[in-house]
């Protein structure tokens, strides 16, 4: 009874924490600019359900994909055994699904194979981070300090929670065993196990308890942990996933702000459309063109900067980043997330990537007022992007870097007036000549001169 | 890639001007948007010229604005500079829907991904061909043989997707199955199609240095067509990047060896990429255009 309490009081404890949690995440997202995001519900279904559930941009690197779908899998299934472990809790009942029978035999054999197969995945994880030669894409400057404690930090947690339920599951079958009874299920592990168990009952009753609570516990901390970390792609992916752009890739944003600008200037009868009013009436300060802080970018960048796990297939696949630039679109996602805690909410652990030297920044004095742009990104790796979509074609949970990149070009150009002089001479080219580059206008049809064919029906008659 | 022509079966292009068209009141099949680069770089009008010659030999009818053709505002807008792009679109959207233009061929991937994603929101609507597709179609239609001109047959042809053709716009197989009709042997790069390498020129590169790094992107790209194109095993288990492995291939003899490209930019990236390489004696650029109309036997 009074572990039942304890256990609600528990759950209920771990619950309230994360919805509060989770509304500072969306009070964050929602600081971005509105993006009209609704319709196309069935092709949104449609991806959510092959890019996030199916995992289809994963399978393009087999290895990692496997590694990761063993994971995935295990999440999913042990997450029955721990809706059984949360009704056993609730209810001083004992493996309160064995009603099932066989199905319960089925569903705890797949729970054990898959957690022993989550712990190799885990390690094959661990290595390919830790080795004294990483996958290249598990280094780079943003991905020191929080970031790569933090990636190593979920792997632990992981086999933590695999080890307490085979730990729970050890001691169970030993006791029923010791008690010439059956326990309810198959375990195929667990029964490979009993031997390394001790003897004794009653260190065995508490090797059990110890292995169902901290098993538990561990998944309520775990949840707590997430918002904290990239591990909260677990849950966000989804939604993001859901809120793709459904356009080419090519199709850069329109700005409508200039279109009414342009159109006035071009037609002087066009009526531009009244500016949008606070919901009291009042006037709105006139937004940036382009971004330079968080609250400039679409609130869709902001929910992709939550879903990024720092996998790095963006800064891998990144033309500019293969041949040494500075850019890393994974960087700006994350300095996104940064800015965006660093500004707003910001969650129970919140250590922000400080960028010196080696990412050619200068030492930052005043954090509250250091900018998205400048203050995090360098004109230097904005304008080292090819928008190539390379990036936006990697991302497994469909992030979208470029758009992130193009708002802040957008700034520095618009607003700052702060483009590479190169740029500067291809846009009065195009002002001047209607091309960017410095050819006289008149000479635009000369390629036409002189242009000759084989006139092949004529060809055939003279042979 | 000429051959002589005797002056019997050679006769000359008077390339028509939609002005001309639409002072007779008449209107083109499709309007060739022929771009910047295809106007002004001196390479690219070789392949403007290729193409108008297979627009002629298929007797399409088509028109071209001429001078009154303007930039599609694409670098200004990979660039940051929303208000010149739109002042651009916008008075091309004027030209074109004065003259009731309702079918756009371009070879520029960067003006068709303008045109065909981007002027709608502006009051541009067009059917927007790239001219990979059109010569797809053609070829499926028979209306181009490929035949009578120069053979292609066993070249060493590798395709470099231009990335606003294939990642921007999906447009994967037509530039593929305008090379297969050439009968030549076409090689895959590793990083192909929607892993393909970018040449380094989009988002308004081409009119600036790149940023400090250790190399050029078209260097690296280069890279790894000749080593593509060679059979080089050792030098392309090393590429970065790489989504997808593919198996070891053969070594080649690099003599004869295409890369062919479907974009202008690809197109002055991977020809000084060569030139770095020292390999221009060996390997040639060409677009897809210029390799149909040669196959053809059309230049003159």
């Amino acid at each position: 009874m009074l572990q039942s309490i304890i256990f609600l009081l528990l759950l209920v404890a771990a619950f309230g924490l994360f919805a509060w949690q989770v509304r500072k995440v969306r009070a964050n997202i929602l600081v971005g600019r509105d993006r009209d995001m609704s319709g196309n519900a069935a092709e949104r279904f449609k991806k959510t359900l092959l890019v996030a559930f199916g995992q289809q941009k994963m399978f393009k690197r087999l290895t990692p994909a496997l590694l990761h779908l063993i994971v995935y899998v295990g999440f999913l299934v042990i997450n029955v055994e721990v809706l059984e472990i949360v009704v056993d809790g609730l209810f001083g009942t004992h493996r309160f699904l064995s009603f099932l029978g066989p199905v319960y035999d089925v569903l705890m054999a797949t729970n054990e194979i898959l957690g022993a197969l989550v712990i190799l995945a885990v390690i094959a994880f661990w290595w390919r981070r830790n080795s004294s030669a990483p996958v290249r894409r598990f280094t780079g400057v943003e991905l020191r300090a929080w970031p790569k404690l933090d990636a190593n930090i979920i792997l632990y947690v992981e086999v933590i929670l695999m080890a307490a339920l085979f730990t729970m599951n050890t001691a169970d079958l030993k006791l029923h065993q010791l008690a010439s009874k059956d326990l309810p299920g198959t375990f195929p592990i667990s029964s490979l196990l009993t031997g390394l168990f001790p003897d004794s009952v009653s260190a065995l009753e508490i090797l059990e308890r110890v292995g169902w609570w901290a098993h538990i516990v561990g998944i309520l901390v775990f949840l707590n942990y997430l918002p904290s970390s990239k591990h909260f792609h677990i849950i966000i992916t989804f939604p993001n996933v859901w809120f793709s752009r459904l356009v080419p890739q090519g199709q850069f944003s329109n700005v409508e702000s200039i279109t009414h600008e342009v159109k006035a200037m071009m037609d002087p009868s066009y009526v531009v459309p009244p500016a949008p009013t606070a919901p009291d009436g009042s006037a709105l300060a006139p937004t940036s063109f382009g971004a330079k802080d968080v609250e400039d970018l679409p609130w869709t960048s902001l929910l992709n900067a939550y879903s990024c796990t720092e996998c790095g297939r963006c800064t891998s696949v990144c033309p500019a980043n293969l041949t040494g630039k500075l850019l890393s679109p994974r960087k700006i996602i994350m300095d996104t997330r940064d800015r965006m805690e660093e500004k707003y909410e910001s969650p129970l652990i919140f250590r922000p990537n400080v960028y010196g030297a080696e990412a050619k920044h200068e030492p930052i004095t005043d954090l509250a007022n250091a900018t998205l742009l400048r203050g995090k990104v360098t004109p230097e790796e904005l304008w080292a992007c090819t928008t190539c979509n390379a990036c936006v074609e990697s991302c497994p949970v469909n992030i979208n870097p470029l758009e992130s990149i193009i708002e802040m070009r957008r700034f520095l150009v618009l607003e700052e007036s702060a483009a590479p002089n190169a740029l500067n001479v291809m846009f009065s080219n195009i002002e001047n000549n209607g091309a960017p580059w410095a050819f006289s206008p008149s000479d635009r049809f000369n390629w036409a001169d002189d242009l000759f064919a084989t006139d092949k029906q004529a060809a055939t008659v003279v042979a | 890639m000429s051959p002589n022509t005797p002056e019997a079966t050679k006769k000359q292009i008077n390339v028509p001007v939609m002005a001309d068209l639409a002072a007779r009141n008449e209107s083109p099949e499709i309007l060739f948007w022929v771009g910047c680069a295809g106007a002004f770089d001196d390479r690219y009008k070789r392949v403007t010229r290729a193409f108008v010659r297979i627009l002629e030999h298929v007797g399409t009818k088509y028109a071209v604005l001429g001078l009154e053709e303007s930039c599609t505002g694409d670098p200004a807008k990979r660039a940051g500079n929303e208000f010149l792009f739109q002042m651009q679109a916008m008075t091309n959207i004027t030209t074109l829907n004065g003259y009731g233009i309702k079918k756009i061929v371009t070879a520029c991937p960067h003006c068709f991904n303008t045109i065909k994603n981007e002027y709608p929101a502006l009051g541009g609507d067009y059917e927007v061909i790239h001219h990979s597709t059109y010569l797809q179609q053609l070829i499926n239609d028979g209306k181009v043989g490929v035949t009578g001109g120069e053979s292609f047959k066993g070249r060493r042809i590798t395709f470099h997707d231009s990335c606003y053709l294939g990642r921007s716009n999906n447009i994967y197989e037509a530039p593929r199955d305008v090379l297969a009709a050439l009968d030549a042997d076409l090689v895959e790069m590793k990083r192909s199609r929607a892993n393909g390498l970018c040449c380094g020129a989009g988002g308004a590169q081409m009119w600036k240095e790149a940023e400090p790094g250790k190399k050029e992107i078209n260097i690296e790209r280069t890279e790894e067509a000749l080593a593509t194109l060679a059979g080089k095993a050792e030098a392309l288990a090393n590429l970065g990047g790489v989504e997808t492995e593919t198996s070891t291939p053969d070594a080649h003899d690099l003599q004869g060896s295409i890369i062919a490209v479907s974009c202008p930019f690809c197109m002055t990236m991977m020809s000084d990429g060569v030139k770095n390489k020292e390999q221009e004696s060996k390997v040639q650029v060409f677009d897809l255009a210029e390799l149909i109309a040669s196959a053809e036997g059309i230049n003159a």
